[in-house]
């Protein structure tokens, strides 16, 4: 018998072994082009051989998501809140955010590079346009969906407005506002890649970009993969805050 | 003199020389207005006394306004109309003195075991070290020691419910409403919880009321069983408890605990 860990471990790495191995295995089978498709080998020759490229351009596009996605979250959670509790702020807002949300990222991108240029800000103010409405969302959700009997036992001590909220509502949000978090943090990456693929001077999508028009298609692959690293890594991140922060969502269930 | 009663509708036609009832409830009506239909008339009109220290539970079919009537003692729903005073007052709102159990032990997940039951002396701003020392005993009280820093989804539904009540006991409430709060325990937990309520009971000496569906619940745990009737609610019988204290499982099975029984069951329609 194996262990639940072990299995947990054991049946993900088994799946992306496979996979990597029937790639290499049809890449070299039928001599397909590496410019076309280059297999596992060769891309992971051309992580090692660019790795101090690959980690350098890894930076930018780590601080515009991780900025753009913590940005997000600062006036995304507030505005939740305020548009949960307020109706008046409700109807006056929320048709603005989702006309803002139904407007493509990539269409109002070169817009944002004219307004704040090629560097750092402008691929953070994209990343922060897409996280931002899942958080709020989410968040917003997660404000309504306070249970009634909590509000009620709240109410029958006469708690205020200000301790409903502090020691009620926001607590019993917590779950919802790190599901919106968990998408919103995947899709600033995609954000700041957006910019970057626009107009930039680094980050990964500024390499993937530049090795795909040289025909380095290992490079642009090995790219792909630090974009996907780092996404995972981010993710990882907001799953282990989400632990610190609720710890009582891990422990046995009776 | 008449400008008292005009100032307090609720002592018209009161004997004042009379010792002020814990609990007077005079002619409560209540009706929920709804759209597009005729108002729902949940409470036809109730009226009875609650004698300081005593037990009274309210017995009832299922929707027939009982747990209506312990929210507009508790102050959470406002009467549509009647008298509702608690030691001598006109319920308006909720009141510090009072603490509620609901049918659901409404625990958060998010607070270890002592702090949802330190939640009231929060609110209150009366969480010291006294009210932890307090919190402590109240869990002994109700067999929940070495549960302090346990999560909610770690205990058993009757565990659950018990720290609720423990939440409702903190800051020494002089009413305690509990809504049906053994209704979704299993039979034994529930005899479990019965005692353990008589109990409580005898230490702190907390005016309660109890609503439930249950007969023998209602006559082993009261003084006073009142049964309401079906929607819209009146007061069906009113039946005094003379069952000796302290209460044990024994007297279950006795012949008197059984008459009793036949008694609601009679007011209540389902036996003749």
């Amino acid at each position: 018998m194996m262990s639940r860990n072990l299995q947990t471990t054991i049946y993900p790495l088994a799946g992306v072994a496979v996979i990597l191995v029937a790639w290499e295995v049809y890449v070299q089978a039928f001599g397909v082009s590496r410019i076309v498709l280059p297999g596992p080998i060769d891309i992971l020759n051309a992580s090692i051989k660019n790795w101090p490229v690959l980690l350098r351009e890894t930076w930018p596009t780590f601080l515009e998501s991780l900025l753009g996605f913590a940005l997000a979250v600062v006036i995304g959670v507030p505005v939740a809140v305020c548009v949960a509790n307020s109706r008046i702020l409700n109807l006056t807002l929320y048709p603005i955010l989702i006309a803002t949300q139904s407007v493509p990222k990539v269409a109002i991108a070169p817009i944002i590079l004219v307004w704040f240029g090629l560097g750092l800000q402008s691929k953070l103010v994209i990343a922060f346009l897409v996280a931002f409405f899942p958080i709020v969302v989410d968040t917003a959700a997660g404000m309504r969906a306070t249970p009634l009997g909590l509000l009620e036992l709240a109410r029958s001590l006469r708690a205020s407005p200000m301790q409903i909220f502090a020691k009620v509502q926001f607590p019993a949000a917590l779950p919802f506002i790190f599901a919106g978090a968990k998408v919103a943090v995947t899709l600033a990456v995609i954000g700041a890649v957006i910019g970057e693929f626009v107009g930039s001077v680094g980050g990964l999508g500024n390499l993937l970009l530049t090795a795909n028009s040289q025909l380095d298609s290992p490079l642009a692959w090995a790219a792909l993969i630090w974009l996907s690293v780092l996404g995972i890594a981010l993710f990882g991140a907001v799953v282990i805050a989400e632990r610190l922060v609720m710890p009582w969502a891990d422990v046995g269930h009776h | 003199m008449t400008a008292q009663t005009v100032a307090k509708p609720g002592g018209q036609g009161r004997e004042h020389s009379a010792p002020v009832p814990f609990g007077h409830f005079k002619d409560v009506h209540q009706a929920f207005l709804r759209a597009g239909a005729a108002p729902l008339v949940a409470i036809e009109s109730i009226s009875f006394d609650l004698a300081a220290g005593s037990l009274v539970t309210l017995l009832g079919p299922s929707g027939c306004g009982k747990t209506t009537f312990l929210k507009i003692v508790a102050g959470l729903i406002p009467a549509t109309s009647g008298t509702v005073q608690i030691n001598g007052r006109d319920v308006t709102e909720p009141h510090p003195d009072f603490g509620v159990v609901f049918q659901q032990a409404n625990l958060m997940p998010w607070r270890r075991v002592v702090d949802n039951v330190l939640f009231p002396m929060e609110i209150l701003r009366r969480s010291d070290a006294a009210a932890r020392e307090r919190a402590r005993e109240l869990l002994a009280l109700v067999g929940l020691e070495g549960f302090e820093q346990s999560y909610p989804s770690q205990l058993s539904g009757g565990m659950q419910q018990r720290v609720a009540l423990c939440r409702a006991l903190i800051h020494q409430p002089k009413l305690l409403l509990m809504d049906e709060p053994f209704g979704a325990l299993d039979e034994l937990t529930r005899m479990e919880m019965q005692d353990l309520l008589l109990d409580i009971r005898a230490k702190t000496g907390a005016t309660t009321m109890f609503v439930t569906h249950s007969i023998s619940e209602a006559v082993y745990i009261s003084d006073v069983v009142v049964v309401f009737s079906k929607r819209p609610a009146v007061i069906a019988d009113s039946i005094a408890v003379d069952l000796p204290y302290p209460r044990e499982a024994r007297v279950r099975y006795s012949a008197g605990f059984t008459a009793l029984e036949h008694r609601a069951g009679r007011a209540l329609g389902i036996t003749r």
